[in-house]
């Protein structure tokens, strides 16, 4: 035992370094927002209001991605069909996006003047109304709905093929399958992508003032810029921050208890035959769920890629640069973001602390506008902060992608130290040989998958690039807001063409490369 | 913490390279020092006559430019500020963070009055709902007939949005102590209130309201810029509230004489003439020749409505506390 403990020292630290980084981003930045506040302040009764609008629409929009997941995830799992690959890297496509592209992709099918809308007046229906509660339900579930799948196909993906074998031999059915296999990995994989989309819908903002339709979709973080932008109340924007904190860490506390680790074992990376869902009705379920699914996601994207192509050829040179330093951004942020998580990751699997990874978790219920702020109040005195816009920018999306690249990571580290640890100790194998010959290979996939995720969320944030950036040094998502702001509707529609198409290459070209050798 | 240090040592030299030409730092919202506002402009005609250097930094928008100066107090940079608007005269005097202006200025061709020291309006507009003439024959002709209308309009969130604040102000000073029942009334009308102007305006666009809150100036964009007319400001029998934009000198500058000649070339003919058409706001010193063609007809002075100074600080959180509370029911 005494040896173990020291073999793992240098993963020890390197895990407890990222951690004490994100710890010092999330509350660091707090702190320094609350030392500047003048004068003690509470919370209103508006701000209870917020509170309460807050969590119920996380708590909704997440249960329903889930659920709605799970069959997706599980026709995905099952059936193999011309351009699936495609589909699963579009999958990351609405979650990437900034908002207001997302928002307008949205509108222009779910809107008073959207296609579902015309098409219901061709018919003689009434249009439909996407603005209200439901609305910023819809939202999230669509910004949302991609992740929880990936999320839970992965946890499919991660079932040994002989597992499936050996049930076909039992004669398995579906019920069968779905309780000695599927449940217990739902059981391990839900919890965890449930807190990811309610943490992710806590924070948000815009999407629940555009669509909330007023001023009873308040959400914390509206609440939050408030006290800076209206009325300079920097000790309420740190308390509702707090508040913010409090509610992610009390639902990250739930979601890990409640998940179980699977104990399905390891597997010989066969490739998977479902014999179990080879029926004919399943067929039918399955490319019913998929062709939804699909059309769900993908006709708002289509609308973005008809809206922006016009402009595309023509677009300013500016639009190009700012192209260029997201793209920097990007690559930074992903590198970053590996490094974190798998240090974070080697620290929570070996020392079992699930107090390391939901430390790790809690950076997306930080609010963009406070770390901004606080990093702000911090730099300021010590340099310019246009001058490391481009670093602190790199730092914060490395930070805010950490949880999804620990929810791919950790079940996967788990399994492999599970599976292979023991043999690997009798082998000596410690240090960076054993980063270099178990970890790596064995984590090709999540790490490609939290890689492409982080580039492409990076590429499309615009947390503190706003309140760190230069007029001549902006990335793409805030260019495309400059040219919004002029009027330039159409080449901003362009540029958002671009940031989608971008954003997808990323993607794909880390994921795939995490895939290279398996599923194809 | 390395490139910290290196980004540190870089300031350094860049500071010493440039010690011999004064620098003067103006911060001012996003859209004004975007390539398509008036900063560009400004900045090279500027530098052509002043021996200096212009620096703008961006600060989202006109509150933001407010707080970001406050969270930087007194080691800030800022020898100006540009884009501060009317409402926040008051909140800004009281922090002490502006000084008055020596500059000799120019008459003011403004609808109002304006007795101010410090602050010096450089453009203006009037709040107006936008339509589009194509599918609305009739508009509306005021803030009644609007809400007994079946038109859908778009607002912004005026806690987080400058024109969504002007609507707020609009109504109140139309309706004073009415202002929360017709709140109650136009509420049928919104179809949401978005965080920013862009947003409804993008929406409005793709046809998603007839009407969505702007500017009286706004269709000049469309006519100008794109050759289109088919937009168009209903025009408000109880009159069109004013945003006024101003521009102010830092008390903390340490090129006070720069500040305040830089304040004198903003409301030049060159510059004003400039603003109407990269800002698509008035210009607050009309230059000769007058505005071009598509921005229309001016409204009467006497329809102007606007609360100045403190006045505009109380009606502000009365009309905030009034529209909440229409509108969360």
């Amino acid at each position: 035992m005494a040896r173990r403990v020291l073999q793992i020292s240098p993963a020890t630290w390197a895990g407890g370094i990222a951690l004490a980084l994100v710890l010092a981003l999330s509350f660091g930045s707090l702190a320094a927002v609350a030392l500047r506040a003048e004068g003690d302040t509470g919370l209103g009764p508006a701000d209870w209001a917020a509170i309460r609008f807050t969590l119920v629409q996380a708590l909704l929009s997440a249960a329903i991605s889930v659920a709605l997941a799970v069959p997706v995830g599980r026709a995905l799992a099952r059936r193999r069909f011309a351009g699936r690959q495609v589909l699963i890297t579009l999958l990351g496509a609405p979650f990437i996006l900034p908002v207001i592209v997302a928002v307008l992709g949205l509108i222009a099918v779910f809107g008073r003047g959207g296609i579902l809308s015309q098409a219901l007046g061709l018919m003689g229906f009434e249009p439909i109304s996407i603005y209200g509660f439901h609305g910023v339900v819809l939202a999230h579930v669509f910004f949302n709905l991609p992740l929880a799948t990936r999320l839970i196909l992965q946890g499919w993906l991660d079932i040994p093929s002989e597992r499936f074998r050996l049930a076909a031999s039992l004669g398995f059915g579906t019920r069968d399958v779905a309780r000695v296999l599927e449940r217990p990995m739902l059981r391990q994989v839900l919890p965890g992508a449930f807190l990811v989309i309610f943490l992710l819908c806590l924070t948000s903002f815009a999407v629940a003032l555009t669509l909330g339709g007023g001023p009873r979709a308040t959400t914390v973080e509206l609440a939050i810029y408030q006290s800076f932008r209206f009325d300079f109340d920097l000790g309420r924007a740190a308390l509702l921050a707090l508040v913010q904190f409090a509610l992610g860490a009390a639902a990250a506390l739930v979601a890990l208890r409640v998940a179980l680790p699977t104990g399905i074992g390891a597997g010989l990376d066969r490739p998977m035959t479902r014999w179990d869902a080879a029926s004919g009705w399943l067929r039918v379920q399955d490319a019913a769920l998929i062709a939804l699914a699909t059309l769900f996601l993908v006709v708002p994207l289509a609308m973005i890629a008809i809206n922006g192509a016009a402009a595309l050829p023509s677009l300013p040179a500016s639009v190009g640069w700012a192209a260029l330093r997201s793209l920097a951004v990007a690559l930074g942020s992903a590198a970053l973001t590996l490094l974190l998580a798998l240090s974070i990751a080697a620290l929570v699997v070996r020392r079992g602390s699930k107090l390391a990874e939901a430390i790790g978790t809690l950076t997306i219920a930080a609010s963009p506008l406070v770390i901004g702020t606080g990093l702000f109040v911090i730099l300021f005195p010590l340099i310019r902060p246009e001058r490391v816009a481009l670093e602190v920018t790199v730092l914060v999306n490395a930070a805010m992608s950490l949880p999804f690249a620990l929810r791919a990571l950790v079940p996967a580290l788990t399994a492999v130290e599970a599976d292979f640890g023991r043999l690997a100790d009798e082998l000596g194998l410690t240090g960076t040989s054993r980063l270099r010959r178990l970890w790596l290979p064995r984590l090709r996939r999540p790490l490609g998958f939290s890689a492409g995720l982080a580039a492409a969320l990076s590429m499309g944030d615009l947390g503190v690039i706003a309140v760190f950036a230069s007029p001549d040094g902006g990335t793409l998502p805030l260019q495309i807001y400059r040219l919004m702001a002029a009027y330039r509707m159409g080449d901003a529609a362009g540029a958002a063409l671009l940031l989608l198409a971008l954003s997808l290459a990323l993607f794909w070209v880390f994921d795939r490369g995490g895939r290279l050798d398996a599923d194809a | 913490m390395k490139t910290l240090t290196i980004a540190a040592g870089f300031a350094a030299i860049a500071t010493v390279a440039v010690a011999q030409t004064p620098v003067l730092t103006i911060y001012t919202y996003d859209s004004f020092v975007s390539e398509w506002g008036p900063g560009p402009v400004i900045e090279t005609a500027f530098e052509a006559e002043c021996g200096c250097d212009l620096r703008f930094v961006s600060v989202g928008d006109g509150a933001e430019i407010l707080s970001r100066l406050r969270l930087e107090g007194p080691r800030t940079e800022a020898d100006i500020a540009i884009g501060l608007d009317g409402n926040l005269t008051a909140a800004a005097r009281e922090t002490g963070i502006f000084a008055p202006t020596g500059a000799d200025l120019p008459a003011l061709d403004l609808p109002i009055g304006w007795e101010d020291d410090t602050f010096v309006p450089y453009d203006w507009g009037y709040f107006a709902f936008v339509y589009d003439k194509t599918r609305l024959a009739t508009p509306p002709a005021s803030f009644d007939e609007l809400a007994a209308s079946d038109l859908k309009i778009l607002i912004q969130d005026p806690r987080s949005s400058t024109p969504g604040l002007g609507l707020l102000l609009w109504v109140k000073a139309v309706y004073g102590d009415e202002a929360e029942a017709a709140w109650t009334a136009l509420n049928r009308r919104v179809v949401t209130a978005t965080k920013g102007w862009s947003e409804a305006y993008g929406m409005f666009l793709e046809g998603e309201a007839d009407m969505v809150l702007s500017y009286t100036t706004s269709p000049a964009y469309h006519i100008i810029a794109e050759d289109d007319d088919s937009k168009a400001a209903a025009i408000f029998d109880e009159g069109h509230y004013m945003q006024i934009e101003v521009a102010a000198k830092l008390a903390t500058t340490d090129q006070p004489e720069l500040a305040d000649r830089f304040l004198a070339f903003l409301l030049s003919g060159e510059i004003q003439a400039a603003i109407a058409t990269t800002n698509w706001m008035y210009p607050a010193v009309m230059p000769e020749g007058g505005l071009p063609e598509g921005f229309g007809a001016a409204l009467d002075p006497a329809k102007a409505l606007v609360y100045l100074g403190e006045e505009a600080r109380t009606k502000r959180d009365e009309a905030l506390a009034e529209w909440l509370a229409a509108s969360s029911r």
